[in-house]
């Protein structure tokens, strides 16, 4: 029994660490042939040291490429998504589990509706209906689709509904309007559902990539997963060029693993909420 | 809140409305946003598609325009029974997706499971780096990811070189259209398949076809779904077992029950709800693979890796043909939907959970 005991925990860690290194190697191996020589990156893929380092690749895409233009682009989609999501799922969040008004089972439908609809039947139409009202190709077609989503305002819905509403109805008797109760009390108190529409939506809209393809056209307008895409199938370069496509990823990787790290006890533990209903 | 506290305000609701006037205009300014853009970007998008999938319109001018004509079923009578080019493309493209979900979706959610239960050991220490590598594949891009993939399954790529330690010679991963069944038939010595299921076909693709299970290719994308997505589901399953109390599981101990017993009796039924939403996140997503493909192969080698999502991307955007583009989004949400309540019918059933 004591064997047994002492022999599972030793044996659990070595099946763990062992699939731990499987999940972590391939990433290691995207930094390091970043800084490898093209030659090297296809000769010898499996190394962690590059023999030659050079940061050739890197120098490529941040001066001679619209590298710089797409992560611009890309931050200025995230952080305006992100405000406004952060704002308007909060208020209507707020509204729809507080505020009794005409139709609210309707916008409520509305939204759980909307939530069943798969990306993939949007491709299309999204680019028809950007195309009717003239924002095709524009910054205002890129980031106003994205403006409000269905799952955040469910979040704060479910959030808003968890708190008492003692505080609220104080500040109404002493003549607070409906905005100032939601702005000055009751936002400051949902810290914790706001944490987690920014990391849904820095996330989601960093890594969205079909909305952008069906919503621009101009290079000008090009975001990292749209021009990274553009370059693992081949554009701007002759021959394989791993360094450079890796160097790219890589460095797209980083805002979300940021995020990742700084949020990182609250995002492993969002899924509870989720799952408890 | 108590029920002494809550009576006042609702019978004084009921007496004076108006001490709370605003309130019905506060309620629709403030969802006004969110009604206006979903209503905008999503729903009057579907609407206008719908429209589209049962018109001739070419791409030019607007949708809406006079000149636009009604063709009813036409568009899904091309790509669903004519057997021309526009069927046979959807019968491989659902070919390639059907094999991907069939074998992306029970094996992400066992190694999700698996995951969870090796991670959740009460005794393991270290227990939230493991959680955080098994995770972090999940939070990059899938361009980013997809970009990484090309590398290591590269002919002289990283995973080619390991499996060359030990001997074997790797394929051409990204390059080899053969199906894996076929590939495993021809080990014993089956190269072609027996004359009645070459003879018929269905979506244009004939039944051998059908059999020729993923291509070497597209197996390469099921292990890149598998390897992104298991960390997802398995922190679901970790919430999960953690609200699970260790009593029944002491209790079977007690009775002697082993270790895969006690799983397989008292974990397993436990984690039904769970398992529901796993199944059904990995359902939806599986089919409507996109991303990977535009990034990676569009839809290369010999189209054994084209999906019904990025062919009706293509058939629109690429060909102009986009009644035909909309009717295949909408036969795609249509599987989506069917497999969704299919899903929960078998489940519900089975577990008996009222």
């Amino acid at each position: 029994m004591r064997r047994a005991r002492w022999l599972a925990p030793a044996g659990l860690y070595a099946l763990l660490a062992a699939l731990a290194v499987i999940y972590v190697f391939p990433f290691l191996v995207q930094v390091s042939t970043s800084f490898k020589t093209d030659a090297e990156a296809a000769g010898n893929a499996v190394s962690l040291l590059p023999q030659t380092f050079t940061v050739a690749a890197y120098e490529r895409l941040f001066l001679h490429s619209d590298f710089p233009l797409w992560f611009a682009n890309s931050a200025i989609v995230t952080i305006a998504v992100t405000l406004g999501r952060v704002f308007f799922d909060s208020l209507a969040g707020y509204a729809l589990a507080r505020l009794r008004f005409r139709g609210r089972g309707l916008v409520f439908a509305l939204i759980v509706g909307v939530m069943a609809v798969p990306t993939v039947v949007l491709l299309i139409p999204k680019f028809l209906v950007l195309n009717q009202l003239g924002i095709y190709n524009s910054y205002a077609g890129m980031i106003l689709p994205l403006l409000v989503d269905a799952a955040g305002v469910f979040i704060m819905k479910n959030f808003f509904e968890s708190i008492p509403t003692a505080v609220e109805e104080q500040a109404r008797i002493d003549g607070a309007g409906t905005f100032r109760v939601f702005w000055s009390i009751v936002l400051p108190m949902a810290r914790p559902a706001l944490i987690t529409i920014i990391i849904l939506s820095f996330q989601g809209s960093w890594n969205e990539l079909s909305h952008f393809i069906v919503a621009t056209q101009s290079p000008e307008l090009t975001t990292l997963t749209k021009g990274v895409a553009s370059l693992a199938s081949g554009q701007l370069s002759q021959g394989t060029q791993y360094p450079i496509k890796l160097a790219a990823a890589a460095l797209m990787t980083i805002p979300v693993a940021v995020l990742f790290f700084i949020f990182q006890r609250r995002i492993m533990n969002r899924s509870e909420g989720a799952v408890k209903e | 809140m108590t029920l002494a506290e809550r009576a006042p305000r609702r019978a004084g609701k009921r007496r004076t409305r108006g001490s709370r006037r605003g309130e019905g205009t506060a309620g629709w300014l403030f969802t006004l946003p969110v009604v206006v853009i979903l209503g905008l970007f999503l729903l009057v998008p579907v609407l206008m598609a719908l429209w589209v999938s049962f018109s001739d319109w070419s791409g030019r001018g607007s949708p809406l325009a006079p000149g636009v004509g009604f063709i009813g079923l036409g568009n899904y009578g091309e790509i669903l029974t004519e057997g021309g080019l526009a069927t046979r493309n959807l019968g491989i493209s659902m070919r390639n997706v059907g094999w991907y979900v069939l074998l992306v979706v029970p094996l992400q959610t066992a190694l999700a499971l698996f995951l969870a239960v090796l991670v959740n050991r009460a005794i393991l220490r270290g227990r939230g780096v493991f959680r955080t590598a098994f995770y972090f594949p999940s939070v990059t891009s899938s361009v980013a990811i997809t970009v990484l993939w090309l590398f290591l399954f590269s002919t002289t790529g990283v995973v080619n070189e390991v499996l060359s330690w030990v001997g074997i010679g790797g394929p051409n991963w990204f390059n080899d259209p053969r199906g894996i069944v076929h590939i495993g038939l021809s080990v014993f010595g089956v190269d072609s398949g027996p004359a009645t299921m070459t003879g018929s076909d269905v979506l244009g693709v004939s039944w051998w076809d059908w059999l020729a299970g993923p291509s070497v290719g597209m197996s390469a994308f099921i292990l890149m779904a598998i390897f992104t997505t298991s960390g997802t589901f398995m922190l679901l399953f970790i919430a999960a077992l953690q609200n699970i109390g260790p009593e029944l599981g002491e209790a079977g101990m007690m009775d002697g029950a082993n270790a895969w017993q006690r799983f397989r009796r008292i974990t397993l039924p436990q984690l039904r709800p769970t398992l529901f939403t796993v199944l059904t996140l990995g359902l939806i997503g599986c089919w409507q693979v996109f991303d990977q493909i535009y990034t990676g192969t569009q839809g290369a080698p010999g189209k054994t890796t084209m999906t019904p999502a990025y062919l009706s991307y293509q058939a629109a955007f690429a060909d102009q043909k986009w009644g035909q583009g909309a009717a295949i989004s909408f036969i795609l949400f249509l599987i989506i939907v069917f497999f969704t309540l299919l899903q929960r019918l078998l489940l519900r059933e089975k577990g008996g959970r009222s």
